[in-house]
């Protein structure tokens, strides 16, 4: 069974449409890769799905359960994660504090998660009474996901975690990206940097003006000479 | 020794009087801003009307032949901070919510505290009289007389008991408030949600909760914060009205938002008053024969008439040069 | 311009004239409406300021103060103690005195151009501002207590009361082009929590400064601009009550008069290049900027203008009552009041304005003897009941207003957010108007 999929989404700003009809469908071990130029609605896609935005039209199933109208605070429970593009940590917040707030929904003792997190951000443990305002931003981007990951989704939704990163630490997010998913959370990220990950997608949708134009494993996608020419650029 | 008794007096306690009255104030209108985002006008007559409910208790537990050797309207107050945030809670879902949800903006919700306002004040003015009450009809206000042992100290360093508990309230408020928002998970929610009020809410953190508790706490430190001021002089309709302006430089000061710095904005704010009028020619007056010239009889930076203008001057300098507050370390 | 809505909307409020003109005698109904028209003109002000201009406005009753002072400096009588004794020549000084330390001010403030920046500036800037402070207290002090003994207060110019209102504006103006060029840049909720503090401190000021305006001892009686009821008496109408109808109907006409005047003026800029201009900016100040408009300059014109008329307004008011009291201005009779007129008139509609302005004051008018009603009917029943009826009626329905305009202001803000007579939006503007409420 699919972990999540959106059939047919329409979905806008104010009356100005972004999404024009989406199909997607991802299963729970995937890693699925949303790219595209700007402007084609990647990230409209991920607000969509976790409540910020309302869908005109069409359906979105996770773990068999609509969610179709669902308001973000219904999702996390369920399993659902989302870590924005920017502003995505409680920069007033300690490093600790910003992952307890990433378990609030949790009501059983946290702290083995917490120290698995610490594990897989060992530069978070050294930080951690440190304000999250005051990190890198390579770390505040291990923090951002660190919160995501505490409430421990079985999918989590990440909007270009590579943005404004230096190549090094872009490759350290892809890795840290990969060790997630092979702990058995599913993934599905917008990305700007579309070869570096499609490289590692199990799943890629290349999406154009809000609709589908391009669906194929990361593989595919990559050695398929029309998306390179048109959507991969150099 | 005696001026320098009488400067503690004038300034030290009252200033301490005053700053913890607008602390408390500060904290509650700064937590409203932080988390529901608009300037809570009707911050003061919260606090007059948790002043009014302490009362009516008050005569209530006098008539029931109740007595204490601490102030009647002060034993009442864990029944009248209830009262106080279930209004606040009431007046919420009644005026400012409906406005929330339809994405009103946030000089609109002042506009419509302004509303509130005027209802409190009304319905106050209403059942409570025009004319200023007192909480020690029946019952005298302690005062207590602390003459120091030192030389030339004829007069002693006067406060009252409503002072001295409004200090202990004080510093019990802040202290709770505190180890609410640093320990527990509620607290830590408030703090994230005005840090980040969209990542709060994708992080599932219940929003529709932490504004409730901030009306909660908000309402009640606004009790406490009325009647004490009540206690220490007397109740009238336009209590804390007439204090709000100041309370809200306090807040500004502190920068809007951050609980720590209201509390020092409010003493800030509360010494700068008692500074400004103070008769510094008093303080002069044991070195009169060392200095050479004529010491004027008037020397406070502004006059008496203008102690609550003080406050407007601070608030208007701050907006205009550092509306941030004058705190640095305050992370956006 | 007229539609089906704003007909609908004038009929109802000739209904309530009306009705207030039956529940009160006639020449109580006359002094209702000059109030009210007063402050439909202090609601234009305001409407100029915000409905066109988008600036929140909170110190109202400054302005208000200042306009209702001007009818004293100038129509009230001159005052030979002062002009015979010492006071003029110790008020000159301390004038220069104020004159000198605002050019070390101004003059500080350019010092960065000489290379001297950043913590020294500002504190010679602070330096600056406490000499002058000082500076003008040292004679500024003796001056005032001379004056309160020797001749009360300053007096007035004794000249025609109508120029007080021409004055009123202009007083009015020149602060809130002060008060403008300051704090114009804050935005919006800081902007009107500044200009609160400000006008608390002009009250502050006027209430203070006795041998300005008498402060709390108060200034009376300011002439009127037409005959008095002793006047037409005079004049031959023999029955006391007609003369003062006809009296306070003549003053009625001319506040009549200058609010047309305004009226027309106002809407014939509205709708000519310069109100497109300043829509503009309103709704889109970056988009405004970027093709070159100054944005500043205009919002400062906006403030002032709207300042103006909240002086006139202010001077008909005090002119009217012939009485000048600081004490006596309440935020919420003077700048409270007059935002729920604007929002519940419809704001960034001059007609709208002057509607909510007359139909705000009637409303206040008349929940005082309705509420009374109430209380008594509600009396009736509770003696009918046995039970213990409500004290000191009058008193207490008196507050009633209080919490009448509280709950106008939050219906109007739930059920009618553009207000009454919203402004017309012909169809090829655009359809969203940023600074509704």
């Amino acid at each position: 069974m699919s972990l999540i999929e959106l059939t047919n989404v329409h979905a806008g700003y104010g009356g100005v449409p972004i999404l024009n009809g989406v199909d997607l469908s991802i299963d729970p071990s995937d890693i699925g890769v949303i790219v595209g130029p700007n402007g084609a609605g990647k990230s409209t896609m991920l607000k969509a799905i976790f409540g910020l935005l309302e869908i005109s039209e069409g359906t979105v199933t996770f773990a068999g359960a609509d969610i179709t109208d669902a308001e973000p605070d219904a999702l996390v429970p369920k399993g659902l994660s989302y870590v924005p593009q920017e502003f995505n940590v409680f920069t007033s917040m300690t490093v600790e504090e910003n992952l307890e707030m990433g378990a609030y929904i949790r009501r059983d003792d946290f702290s083995s998660t917490m120290a698995s997190i610490y594990d897989m951000f060992p530069p978070l443990a050294e930080r951690r009474r440190q304000k999250a305002g005051e990190l890198s931003g390579g770390q505040r981007q291990m923090v951002a996901m660190g919160r995501a990951l505490m409430s421990k989704p079985i999918l989590l939704l990440l909007d270009e975690p590579s943005a404004g990163l230096s190549p090094r630490y872009m490759q350290e997010v892809f890795d840290q990206i990969m060790r997630v998913n092979r702990a058995g959370v599913g993934i599905l990220m917008v990305e700007q940097n579309a070869r570096q990950a499609l490289g590692f997608a199990t799943r890629g949708f290349v999406l154009a003006n809000g609709m589908n134009r391009f669906t194929g494993t990361g593989q595919e996608l990559l050695e398929d000479p029309e998306v390179a020419q048109a959507f991969l650029g150099g | 020794m005696n001026d320098f008794i009488f400067f503690i007096n004038k300034v030290l306690v009252v200033g301490t009087v005053q700053g913890s009255i607008y602390a408390l104030g500060a904290v509650g209108v700064t937590l409203i801003f932080g988390i529901l985002r608009f300037a809570h006008f009707a911050h003061g007559d919260m606090m007059t009307m948790g002043a009014f409910i302490a009362y009516a208790l008050a005569t209530i537990a006098a008539a029931l032949g109740i007595q204490t050797f601490w102030p009647t309207g002060f034993i009442v107050l864990p029944l009248a901070i209830p009262i106080t945030f279930a209004a606040a809670l009431v007046i919420d879902r009644a005026f400012y919510r409906p406005l929330r949800e339809r994405g009103a903006k946030p000089v609109t919700l002042l506009i419509a505290s302004i509303g509130v306002t005027l209802m409190l004040q009304g319905l106050i003015r209403l059942f409570g009289g025009v004319q200023p009450l007192s909480f020690f009809e029946n019952e005298t206000k302690e005062l207590f007389r602390v003459t120091l042992p030192l030389e030339g100290a004829n007069r002693p360093i006067t406060f009252s008991e409503p002072q001295l508990l409004l200090i202990a309230a004080t510093v019990i408020s802040v202290v709770a408030l505190h180890l609410f928002l640093t320990r527990s998970r509620l607290g830590k929610g408030m703090r994230a949600m005005a840090d980040n009020p969209d990542l709060a809410r994708v992080s599932g953190i219940n929003t529709d909760q932490v504004i409730r508790a901030t009306w909660i706490i908000a309402g009640s430190l606004a009790c406490i914060a009325g009647t004490m001021l009540a206690l220490d002089v007397s109740l009238k309709a336009d209590l804390a009205f007439n204090i709000l302006l100041a309370i809200f430089a306090a807040a500004i000061v502190g920068g809007l938002g951050h609980a720590y710095g209201a509390i020092a904005g409010g003493f800030l704010v509360g010494f700068s008053e008692t500074l400004a009028v103070f008769n510094w020619a008093i303080l002069l007056r044991p070195f009169k024969d060392a200095i050479p010239w004529e010491v004027p009889a008037d020397l406070s930076i502004v006059p008496t008439e203008y102690k609550l203008t003080v406050a407007f001057v601070i608030l208007v300098l701050v907006l205009l040069f550092r509306p941030t507050g004058i705190f640095r370390g305050a992370s956006t | 311009m007229m539609g089906a809505r704003e007909w609908l909307m004038l009929a109802g409020l000739a209904v309530l004239i009306v009705l207030v003109g039956m529940w009160f005698k006639v020449p109580t109904t006359i002094q209702i409406l000059i109030t009210a028209l007063a402050y439909a003109l202090i609601a234009l002000g305001l409407n100029v300021q915000w409905g066109y201009g988008g600036l929140f406005n909170f110190g109202v009753m400054g302005f208000v103060m200042l306009g209702g002072y001007a009818t004293v400096l100038v129509g009230y009588d001159v005052n030979p103690d002062f002009w015979g004794s010492e006071g003029p020549v110790m008020l000159a000084r301390a004038l220069l005195a104020a004159a000198i330390g605002a050019a070390l001010i101004l003059a500080t403030m350019q010092v960065h151009r000489i290379g001297i920046k950043g913590r020294l500036r500002t504190f010679l800037l602070i330096v600056a501002w406490a000499i002058a402070y000082f500076g003008y207290r040292s004679q500024v002090d003796p001056a005032a207590v001379y004056i309160e003994r020797e001749a009360g207060f300053v007096g007035g110019l004794g000249l025609p009361v109508l120029i007080g209102w021409v004055v009123g504006g202009v007083l009015a103006g020149a602060v809130g082009f002060l008060i403008g060029k300051i704090c114009l840049g804050l935005r919006t909720d800081y902007l009107a929590i500044a200009t609160i503090g400000i006008s608390e401190i002009v009250r502050a000021l006027m209430k203070n400064m006795d041998w300005l305006t008498r402060g709390t001892l108060t200034v009376s009686p300011i002439p009127w601009p037409v005959p008095q009821q002793q006047d037409v008496v005079a004049m031959g109408v023999t029955n006391d009550t007609l003369a003062l109808s006809v009296s306070r109907s003549m003053y009625l006409v001319v506040t009549l008069v200058v609010i047309a005047v305004l009226y027309v003026l106002l809407q014939r800029a509205y709708y000519g290049p310069w109100g497109r201009m300043m829509r503009a900016i309103r709704d889109n100040h970056v988009a405004a900027a970027s093709m070159g408009k100054n944005v500043k300059r205009r919002q400062l014109e906006i403030f002032v203008i709207g300042s103006v008329l909240m002086g006139i307004g202010g001077a008909i008011l005090t002119g009217y009552v012939q009485l000048y009291d600081p004490s006596s201005f309440q935020p919420i009779n003077y700048t409270f009041i007059v935002w729920v007129m604007v929002i519940v008139g419809g704001a960034g509609n001059n007609l709208g304005a002057l509607f909510g302005g007359v139909l705000i004051i009637l409303i206040w008018n008349i929940s005082d003897p309705l509420s009374q009603l109430l209380f008594l009917e509600l009396n009736d029943g509770l003696a009918a009941a046995g039970l213990p009826t409500i004290d000191n009626v009058e008193v207490r329905a008196l507050q009633m207003r209080v919490f009448v305009l509280g709950l106008v202001i939050v219906l109007a803000l739930r059920y009618a957010p553009k207000g009454l007579i919203p402004e017309r939006i012909r169809s090829r503007e655009e359809p969203e108007q940023s600074t509704r409420a």
